[in-house]
């Protein structure tokens, strides 16, 4: 096996093994509806950390998923109100999104600023901008949405897979296609591993920088409309630190925070440990739910160290 | 090219420099550190941009904004630090590069299919699906030119191709490179190996401090003429600065090294410096003249000999004990290493006794003023006062600050690297009148430095190193020009 998959079999390692360990605790957990649910609750988390494992490959980072996922919610709300169809709604918002994550990519590249700050600032604008469209929480009351709850392919098992897994597992596929089989997905990784090698083997550092936030604020706003349609409603508070938890599945699924090594596949695996942790926690019934975020962050713990391991004992950056 | 021009904020990298290359003829560009062999690649190349001057393909003037926009145009460079994605396969950096559409759907067989056939080309035969990472440095220079070689290549660069490569992979690359040659392309060829100048190059070009020396076919010039064209230069105000040379010194013994060495960075040396004398390390680039200075500093961690400072054993060496033990270091590139370019010129001179003292001792900011104002007043740095960020002066007066810095310490022996580099003539002198002056006061004094004259002009004793080895010592009035270049020369004519 080539090297390069090990950080990723180390995160589907440890996905069966929590599974399992659900399955000897629980009765019913080791089932296809727990999957499939799974896979919904989840969908938008890993939709936004597909976009991050771009900008993270890059060696960048993107702060301003969470607000972008809070906007694109409430202006999904708000027209939906005026009368809009939420699938022009989406296709605006995703537009604006792309249009954003540009903007940011461009500031950073021209500007030369570090990626934290620009996009810090992004994630003020956008938070701020939420609170501009509306202060409450604005239903989405449209027939699309019911069918969107209600349309679902069903699971061997009593499982079944509904709309917003449909769409993370689409995205998954387009990311997946875009990173490996792309001329910008190579210049990404070439950004990332050595950016001032790129730049002399004649990689264009811009538009790929450019082209990264853009993908970024693509995925973000795409998990915005999930969220909003899987919620029914827009509320200004929604996605609040959710980049976080983005950046957190980015790295649980393999991807180096420095840049230039990982997979968009192991992302998805990353957001699922993250659900799935979740669902044990509230599967005991008895525990508080400040366990799952203690219990997620001593995984995401384990998990850094263990990458620095690989890396240095596989030489997985390739430095000799 | 021609009158070639380009300045950095307090250095002038390129003066005016001529530069021509003909189809089917490789050409040798030599000089020293910073003498702007890789700036003027970097403009050729379009990495850099350029301040004036004209830069003509073919007979048609070009001005590239980038590497790609130069590598379409059949101008490209394999350049010093191996430029490949460690992390990523062989066909995947060879994928890299000007592309032909974006964001462009790549097919990794038809990816596969160019990777093999540029290799081939070479006579390269790996795996293509290993990260470039896992292959040794010569197979990743290999990589780095088949990734720079394509149909339309007419020019070639190669900076230091054979920095890291053993004898057989030397010829392997040159086999190469005249196979290329015969097919009508123009190599640039830079180096510091002379032996392998003359094996290859048909026309060799110096440069020294931002300025072509000179440019002649190989077969016309003998390797004497060329080390003294790479290090020697007249310097009449310099050299007018210390017609009296000292005697050789019988001062105290502030330093003894005894086979202090270290695998692979410096054989073994032996070296004494004494109070009131100025010891010169002379010898060519890559001779390793830093690494010595380092390995006295503890830099570079020795691992072999003993060190004795002051009569006392040094155990084992590290920065911080030395300048507790008194030896102060200004390192070769004040950029990177010696200087912190937005601190003011107090903050930086503080930086040393602060180290000295222990961080929690902050000394008061009046000290701290006065010891700053005495400084500027004794080395003359030219500034309006003592809070101008150091960034914003002169390469001279930056230099003068990395001095200022180290005297501030008040250290018995003081280690300096490449003192005069990238400064222009008139503070050259100073620096060096002040070196003298140091020495006067009974400092110990080891100097580096490629500029040969400046060796000669500042040094009671000169230590001459080849090849990672310190090789001969030269006293008193036996300093000069034409007796180092021998030595440093010597052995080598004796083979041909």
């Amino acid at each position: 096996m080539n090297r390069k998959y090990l950080p990723l079999a180390a995160t589907i390692v440890v996905f069966i093994a929590l599974f399992l360990v659900g399955g000897a605790m629980y009765k019913n957990f080791l089932s296809t509806l727990v999957l499939g649910n799974i896979l919904a609750d989840n969908a938008f988390i890993i939709i936004a950390a597909i976009g991050a494992t771009f900008v993270i490959l890059s060696g960048g980072i993107d702060l301003s998923i969470g607000s972008m996922i809070g906007f694109v919610g409430v202006c999904m709300a708000v027209l939906d109100r005026m009368g809009w169809h939420p699938l022009a709604a989406a296709a605006l918002m995703i537009c604006f999104g792309i249009a954003y994550g540009a903007m940011q990519g461009f500031v950073i590249d021209f500007c030369d600023i570090q990626p934290f700050i620009v996009t810090l600032a992004g994630l003020f604008l956008l938070r701020g901008a939420c609170f501009m469209v509306t202060l409450d929480s604005v239903p989405i009351r449209h027939d699309f949405v019911d069918l969107y709850a209600s349309a679902r392919i069903p699971l061997p098992g009593r499982g079944v897979l509904r709309s917003s897994a449909i769409v993370m597992l689409a995205s998954l596929a387009l990311a997946i296609f875009i990173a490996h089989f792309t001329r910008f997905g190579t210049n990404v990784y070439a950004i990332g591993g050595d950016k001032e090698s790129a730049r002399l083997m004649g990689v264009n550092i811009r538009r790929t920088t450019v082209g990264v936030y853009a993908t970024g604020g693509f995925f973000s706003a795409l998990a915005g409309v999930v969220y909003a349609l899987y919620t029914s409603s827009g509320y200004p508070l929604a996605g609040s630190t959710l980049e976080l938890s983005a950046i957190a599945a980015v790295v649980l699924g393999g991807t180096l925070l420095t840049g230039g090594v990982g997979m968009v596949a192991g992302t998805l695996f990353g957001g699922m440990i993250l659900g799935l942790i979740s669902t044990l926690i509230i599967f005991h019934g008895s525990l508080n739910s400040a366990w799952i975020m203690i219990s997620s962050g001593v995984l995401l713990f384990a998990f850094i160290v263990l990458h620095r391991f690989l890396v240095s004992s596989f030489n997985l950056r390739g430095t000799s | 090219m021609r009158g070639i021009t380009k300045a950095f904020p307090g250095v002038r990298a390129l003066d005016d420099v001529d530069f021509t290359l003909h189809a089917g003829e490789v050409h040798a560009l030599l000089g020293e550190n910073g003498a702007g062999k890789s700036t003027l690649i970097k403009i050729l190349t379009g990495a850099l941009e350029r301040d004036s001057g004209e830069i003509r393909l073919d007979g048609t003037s070009v001005d590239f904004q980038s590497t790609g926009e130069a590598q379409s145009h059949g101008v490209s460079t394999v350049y010093q630090e191996v430029n490949l994605i460690p992390a990523m396969s062989v066909t995947k950096n060879l994928a890299l590069g000007p592309s032909e559409g974006w964001p462009g759907v790549i097919s990794w067989r038809k990816a596969r299919a160019r990777a093999r056939a540029k290799l081939a080309r070479l006579n390269l035969d790996i795996d293509i699906e290993q990260p470039v990472g896992s292959y040794s440095v010569a197979v990743q220079q290999l990589v780095a030119i088949a990734h720079a070689l394509d149909n339309e290549t007419s020019v070639l660069v190669l900076d230091e191709p054979t920095a890291s490569l053993d004898a057989q992979e030397t010829a392997t690359l040159f086999d190469i490179v005249r196979d290329l040659k015969q097919r009508g392309m123009a190599v640039v060829f830079i180096t510091h190996f002379l032996d392998q100048v003359y094996e290859i190059s048909d026309r060799i070009s110096v440069l020294r401090n931002g300025g072509l020396v000179g440019s002649a076919m190989a077969s016309d010039v003998s390797r004497k003429d060329l080390i003294s064209m790479m290090i020697g230069r007249e310097l009449g105000e310099v050299e007018a600065a210390y017609s009296g040379k000292a005697s050789p010194q019988t001062g105290k013994e502030k330093l003894v090294a005894k086979g202090v060495g270290r695998r692979r960075t410096l054989k073994p040396f032996d070296l004494t410096l004494r109070a009131g004398e100025v010891v010169g390390l002379a010898g060519l680039l890559g001779s390793g003249r830093t690494e010595l200075t380092k390995l006295v500093f503890g830099a570079i961690r020795a691992d072999s000999g003993s060190l004795k400072v002051n009569g006392k054993e040094a155990g084992s060496h590290s920065p911080r004990r030395s300048l507790a033990a008194g030896i102060a270091f200004c390192p070769e590139d004040r950029k990177a290493e010696g200087l912190v370019g937005e601190l003011s010129i107090r903050e930086n001179i503080m930086l040393s006794i602060q180290s000295k003292q222990g961080w929690l001792r902050r000394l008061p900011r009046g000290q701290q003023e006065q010891i700053a104002a005495e400084m500027i007043k004794a080395l003359a740095i030219a500034t309006p006062d003592a809070e101008k960020p150091v960034r914003q002066l002169s390469g001279g007066n930056q230099q003068k600050v990395v001095l200022a810095r180290a005297l501030a310490s008040r250290p018995d022996i003081l280690l300096l690297d490449e003192p005069t580099r990238g400064i222009d003539v008139g503070a050259h002198a100073e620096i060096i009148t002040l070196i003298r002056k140091l020495c006067s006061e009974g400092l110990a004094l080891l100097v580096a430095s490629s500029e040969l004259d400046e060796v000669v002009a500042a040094s009671d004793r000169v230590a001459v190193l080849r090849d990672r080895e310190k090789i001969g010592e030269i006293v008193g009035g036996e300093i000069r020009r034409d007796n180092i270049i021998r030595v440093i020369a010597g052995d080598d004519d004796r083979q041909h």
